[in-house]
């Protein structure tokens, strides 16, 4: 089926071009930090985990949210989302590749990562990180393939690949549960230790992956002659407002318990995040700006939905700006403010801010544009084998 | 055999010998002393046999930033700790501090001058329930069984810094950069680290299968400032003084059980 991915318009090839260049650029300044090391980064002795873990942490959610599309499907025999199930599954696998990758940017004897598996140690959190998002890119991929292919001969897909599809949708809660637990079980980091942790990744994931699921269904519209279909959309819409409302609602709790508590460790890392820490003299409020945009954003989005549903008011493209709005709020919130506030504040009490450097946001972005290419592939391959189907 | 484990195994060998007669150094060939039952409530169980600690007498060191600073480099000059400039890039195994940066969950409201302005050591806690080791994914740290020391295998360490996330006392130090050209001075005797590994206190291990003591405690022999012994050996000179005094540890509500105590 790869072949499908060979033939496309002249915009196609363009947009992989485009792609190919910040690919370049990152295996570049990859080269640049494999050869000279990782003090090209922004990254010190206190904020010793900066973009990288922190894309990782929000991509994570990304894959876990083609739940929302395989979920109704399979579970709920919600037919409406026979044809767009499979974007969720291929995002899934772009977005673990664009974590396995970020991993690897990020330690620092990557030649040794081979060790986690060498001294598997089950006490560590990161050892079954590994194994589950290992797991949940080998089930996408079998159950992807497998399903498309039997699509595409126009037959029923084999009843084997059903176990598969079943098992993953555990795997997907399971892969942002160990994600939070990476973070939720240190102690001496207030801001990460709550319970309220996993659950409120899962809610942004859910929002955050449907999200970057209906923008490319809507821009696939435009360009690939592929219609998920309104009602699809619509639901996707109704999810997508449900997760972020449950995520706002989970920031609101840690909002209570930080001030309401007024345990200065709690409080610290809400206040650096959205109204700036006050320490020795100095305002440290680099974040501020950010977060605001981000609460915002997930607000407007929140009524610019409403206010769609409500009138019954059908729109492509203010359902694509609605769906970025809620992809950016929720990337600002855990691609950004989770790990830099949980960090902003050292175990000495002392405030550090953090400054991703050139180098660094060129292996981020060479990463992410890896993960669209990946995607545009998986995607192009999926539209043709349907309209191959469909005849056209 | 090669050389050198024939000198380390001849080291070893006279290490037992200086336990027996050299009260000072820690013979790490003793035989597993009495847990201490004292230190943990609600039944919690802390380690059997040797478990090392250190005390640092404070009072002897008040006014005495000189000795704070001997003790750091005579620590990082044995171990090939590099000097950095810069907060960011920085590696220390052990250093000085204010004490609102190192007791961060004790009040300093009308603390006396003397708390306020003296500067107090900080180094790995080497505890007994060790977040750091309970999170590394390839074990490349560690605690000794022998000794209770909070260990590093350099050679195994991935660098993912997940023990740096696990860590409550901010003990651990990344190699943001190849630390060897940037030593003035190397110690054959320890070795130098390479970029992208992890690296923190050891309590001296490599010194103490030497038969001598950890570099501080020598650094600032001047004053008896600093006391190293088995916390669970009810004769050693430690747990005397622990006995004695009223000692404080660093965010002890984590349940980490730190083996570094302090008098302040």
């Amino acid at each position: 089926m790869i072949e499908k991915a060979l033939k496309g318009n002249s915009n196609y090839w363009m947009w992989l071009a485009f792609l190919t260049a910040f690919i370049a650029v990152g295996a570049i300044c990859y080269l640049r930090q494999f050869i000279y090391g990782m003090h090209l980064t922004g990254m010190g002795r206190d904020l010793s985990w900066g973009l990288y873990i922190s894309q990782f942490t929000f991509l994570v959610g990304v894959a876990a949210g083609g739940l929302m599309l395989v979920l109704p499907y399979y579970i709920h025999n919600y037919k409406v989302f026979g044809r767009i199930t499979i974007l969720g599954e291929f995002l899934a696998i772009a977005s673990i590749v664009m974590c396995l990758m970020f991993i690897m940017a990020d330690i620092g004897q990557p030649l040794r990562g081979l060790n986690m598996i060498f001294h598997p140690t089950p006490n560590s959190m990161l050892f079954w990180d590994m194994v589950v998002l290992l797991g949940y890119l080998s089930l996408n991929v079998i159950c992807g393939w497998v399903i498309l292919t039997a699509e595409r001969k126009q037959v029923k897909p084999p009843k084997w690949v059903y176990v598969f599809v079943y098992i993953s949708i555990p795997f997907a809660v399971s892969i942002h549960t160990v994600t939070a637990m990476l973070y939720c079980g240190l102690p001496g980091r207030h801001f990460w230790l709550t319970a309220i942790t996993a659950p409120r990744f899962l809610a942004s994931a859910f929002a955050a992956g449907p999200a970057l699921i209906v923008i490319a269904c809507l821009v696939m519209k435009r360009i690939a002659n592929f219609d998920a279909g309104k009602e699809a959309i619509n639901k996707l819409i109704t999810i997508i407002m449900y997760a972020a409302i449950i995520n706002a609602f989970f920031v609101c709790l840690e909002f209570f318990v930080g001030y309401y508590s007024n345990i200065p460790g709690h409080k610290h890392s809400l206040e650096y995040l959205f109204f700036g820490l006050e320490h020795h003299g100095h305002v440290y409020n680099n974040l501020v700006p950010f977060m605001w945009t981000s609460v915002t954003f997930c607000f407007g989005a929140l009524a610019l939905f409403a206010y769609m549903k409500i009138t019954k008011m059908s729109n492509d493209l203010l359902v694509g700006i609605g769906c970025l709005m809620t992809f950016i709020a929720l990337w600002l919130d855990k691609g950004l403010g989770f790990v830099m506030g949980g960090l902003a504040v050292n175990p000495l009490d002392e405030v550090v801010e953090y400054y991703p450097t050139a180098n660094e946001i060129g292996i981020t972005l060479g990463i992410w544009a890896t993960g669209f290419l990946l995607v545009t592939i998986l995607y192009k391959i999926a539209v043709k084998v349907e309209h191959e189907v469909e005849g056209h | 055999m090669d050389k050198q484990r024939r000198t380390f195994l001849k080291l070893a060998g006279a290490t037992a010998l200086a336990g027996l007669s050299a009260p000072v150094v820690v013979n790490l060939n003793a035989t597993p002393a009495m847990a201490s039952a004292a230190a943990a409530g609600h039944g919690e169980e802390t380690r059997q046999g040797m478990r090392l600690g250190l005390l640092i007498d404070m009072r002897k060191l008040y006014g005495r930033t000189d000795l704070l600073d001997k003790a750091t480099e005579a620590c990082h000059r044995v171990h090939n700790v590099p000097k950095i400039e810069g907060k960011k890039s920085e590696i220390k195994w052990i250093w000085k501090t204010a004490y609102a940066n190192a007791f961060i969950d004790q009040s300093v409201n009308h603390a006396s001058k003397i708390t306020r302005e003296s500067e107090f050591l900080v180094l790995c806690n080497h505890c007994d329930q060790p977040p750091c080791v309970r999170v590394c994914p390839t074990k490349a740290t560690f605690v000794e069984k022998k000794t209770g020391i909070v260990a590093m295998d350099y050679h195994r360490c991935i660098g993912c810094r997940f023990c740096m996330m696990g860590c409550p006392y901010g003990a651990r130090s990344f190699n943001w950069m190849d630390p060897q050209p940037l030593l003035k001075s190397v110690n054959p005797d320890f070795p130098a680290r390479m970029r992208g590994v992890v690296e923190k206190c050891n309590f001296c291990g490599e010194r103490l299968a030497r038969g001598q003591e950890p570099a501080c405690v020598e650094a600032v022999k001047e004053v008896g400032a600093i006391i190293f012994g088995d916390l669970n050996d009810p004769n050693s000179e430690i747990r005397k003084v622990l006995d004695r005094e009223h000692t404080i540890q660093r965010n002890a509500a984590l349940g980490t059980k730190p083996s570094v105590f302090y008098i302040v």
